[in-house]
């Protein structure tokens, strides 16, 4: 039976779904009023971001091993709830301004942050399978919610490419259970390193490799990423380019380095050529676009190409604790000027659904300069120029490449970054040098939260080192 | 032993029989009525491996529930009758390739590499008890409460959704829907 220590461990996501629950029974009284929603739900977060940061230090495991809480997944449910919380300011005005306010909105977005948590402490692949579904599901609602042609064709989209790679998931986990007769990582681990290598289980962690590679949106497993992150509403697709990105990576990490660092002479490779794909691919394709959404899309792929080369040298144990630390500090760098950028796209963004081609970014330098400047520390950062934090992570995940002996990697990483520069500097020419006028919406959630992240970019980056050391100490309970 | 043999041999037929029907049934209702068929029979195979566990749940869930559910599908949008035109040129082409791999391959495994004196261990006489039941039971609410709960969590959610993609919304009364 579950003792009181298996609810510590899990307390904050327990506390946050009950709260959700209540949420979505009270929302029904709120009819008119669906502001009080939306700051019930940044009350709820704001509420597990407090008893996250309570649970700083403590490492246990509970419910008969299928969950863990250690430093790691504290700091990644710390990263998932501001996320959250930056996902309810961006939405706030922009589905009233597109008249598509409805309060599920906010309960959904909640359930998917709960996902998002359990999966960082997942510690059995039945969890971390259960916990997919649950981040995943809402995204899948959200990003057809504004039911116009385009919403419902990202959702359905999103949703047929989504149930396919769970599919690759679930496959890969019978498949593991059929080579190691558990489901618990640390007891995968056991059986894995007192018998001989077996194919079965190579096989299983490659297709949950598959299964995880569509959801974090890597090369060759991108290809619904720009559709769906163009067609869902635009704040449904900066929390969801953030928050399942985050959450993809951080049970990527757990799962292999936990269960599978026995076979990390075969994944090595295989995780090298797909962030070498995705760092091309990702960056040349970005240049031809001119959808602001689209772009974003492709700089959101590219970047996960250069947060997974953190991964690659994860079975070395001399350099994965720096390396986890490194790919760790690059989420929050991301997940920061990603969510910046965001909103200025969603403060330019018609209640019509335009004013989002890199056109219509001309002339904002002149009329309204805080956003251009705030947009501007965002795309300096996303191409990795100094001082922001963008910079400072992508040094640390060269310097994680380069120390696992990957030099042609870090090369790669790069180039592709020179190669990204150009269509990241085009949105700041087009604001500062070029004739327009844009009216981007004005409203104070949305305002904070482009000059919050903008600040927080070019400050964390002033004093990175406070930072990677809070990333260091999120270790794994192993 | 020769009754289960008998038993078994007539539920194969009936199964095989029945899964060519559901492919071969131009109308979609007796297409499902056929697998529904085809669910039984499977079930029965579970009952004869020793698992009355999955052949109940195999009877409720698939053959009840989701086929239940198939059914209403199909007449609701009045598909019942297969329009021929929607068809694709390459289908049949490509099933006939695959079909044979297919053949081939379980050809070459049957006569090649089966081990036709092996012994096949029946399953553990206790598991075909009530007390398998009792303990999967004792299973699902000690070791695995916690997916448990999270999937009633993960309905919740899938139940939400469908609610509000299918709600009409109020700014959209009187429109075209």
């Amino acid at each position: 039976m579950p003792q009181p220590l298996d609810f510590a461990t899990l307390q904050p996501v327990i506390v946050l779904s009950v709260w959700t629950c209540v949420l979505l029974l009270l929302d029904v009284f709120l009819i008119k009023r669906k502001s009080i929603t939306a700051v019930l739900t940044a009350f709820g977060l704001a509420l597990t971001l407090g008893l996250t940061f309570m649970q700083v230090g403590a490492s246990n495991d509970g419910f008969s091993g299928m969950v863990v809480q250690d430093g790691f997944s504290t700091f990644i449910n710390a990263l998932q709830l501001v996320g959250g919380l930056l996902g309810v300011a961006v939405a706030h005005a922009y589905i009233k301004r597109t008249g598509s306010e409805r309060g599920e909105y906010y309960t959904l977005l909640l359930f998917s942050v709960i996902g998002m948590m359990l999966m960082a402490q997942s510690n059995d692949l039945i969890m971390v399978f259960i916990a997919l579904e649950l981040l995943s599901i809402p995204l899948y609602v959200l990003a057809a919610f504004t039911r116009n042609t385009e919403s419902e064709e990202a959702g359905i989209k999103y949703f047929l490419l989504g149930a396919f790679s769970t599919g690759f998931v679930v496959y890969g986990i019978a498949l593991v259970y059929g080579a190691t007769a558990s489901t618990n990582l640390h007891e995968i681990v056991a059986f894995a390193s007192s018998s001989s290598p077996s194919l079965l289980l190579t096989i299983g962690a490659a297709l949950i490799l598959v299964g995880f590679a569509f959801k974090v949106a890597v090369v060759p497993f991108h290809m619904w990423t720009p559709d769906v992150y163009q067609g869902a509403p635009t704040a449904v697709t900066a929390f969801m380019s953030s928050g399942a990105k985050v959450a993809g990576f951080a049970a990527l990490l757990r799962v292999f380095s936990v269960a599978f660092p026995n076979i990390s002479m075969d994944m090595a490779p295989v995780l090298a050529a797909i962030s070498a794909l995705t760092m091309i691919v990702g960056n040349i394709v970005a240049v031809s676009q001119t959808n602001i959404k689209r772009m974003l899309a492709y700089s959101s792929i590219a970047h996960a190409g250069y947060i997974l080369m953190a991964f690659v040298p994860y079975g070395d144990a001399q350099v994965s604790a720096d390396a986890i630390a490194s790919g760790l500090f690059y989420l929050v760098a991301y997940m920061l000027t990603n969510f910046g950028a965001w909103a200025v796209v969603i403060a330019l963004e018609t209640k019509s659904g335009s004013g989002l081609e890199l056109s219509d970014y001309s002339g904002l330098a002149k009329k309204y300069p805080a956003i251009a400047a705030a947009m501007t520390i965002f795309m300096l950062s996303l191409i990795g120029f100094p001082p922001t934090l963008g910079m400072v992570g992508k040094f640390y995940l060269f310097r994680a490449a380069l120390q696992g002996g990957y030099t042609t990697l870090a090369l790669i990483g790069v180039i592709t970054s020179l190669v990204s520069a150009f269509y990241y500097l085009r949105v700041i020419v087009n604001m500062y040098m070029r004739e327009g006028d844009p009216t981007p919406a004005r409203d104070l959630w949305l305002d904070l939260t482009w000059s919050i992240t903008a600040i927080a970019t070019v400050v964390v980056s002033l004093a990175p080192q406070f930072l990677f050391v809070l990333a260091s100490t999120a270790v794994m309970l192993k | 032993m020769t009754i289960d043999l008998l038993l078994f041999l007539t539920l194969a037929l009936v199964a095989v029989a029945t899964a060519l029907g559901m492919v071969t049934s131009k109308n979609t209702v007796y297409s499902a009525l056929f697998l529904v068929l085809n669910f039984a029979t499977v079930a029965v195979f579970y009952i004869l491996l020793g698992a009355p566990f999955i052949a109940m749940s195999q009877i409720t869930v698939y053959a009840g529930a989701i086929m239940v559910l198939f059914l209403f599908v199909i007449m609701l949008l009045g598909t019942e009758r297969l329009n021929s035109a929607n068809i694709l040129p390459w289908q049949r082409p490509l099933a006939i390739i695959l079909a044979v791999i297919l053949t081939v391959e379980a050809g070459y495994l049957l006569i090649f590499k089966s081990n036709p004196t092996a012994m096949v261990n029946a399953p553990d006489a206790s598991i075909n008890t009530i007390g398998s039941l009792q303990s999967l039971g004792m299973a699902l609410f000690t070791d695995y409460l916690l997916p448990f709960e999270a999937t009633s969590i993960l309905l919740l959610v899938a139940m939400v959704g469908a609610i509000i993609l299918s709600k009409q919304d109020k700014n959209e009364k009187g429109g075209a829907k």
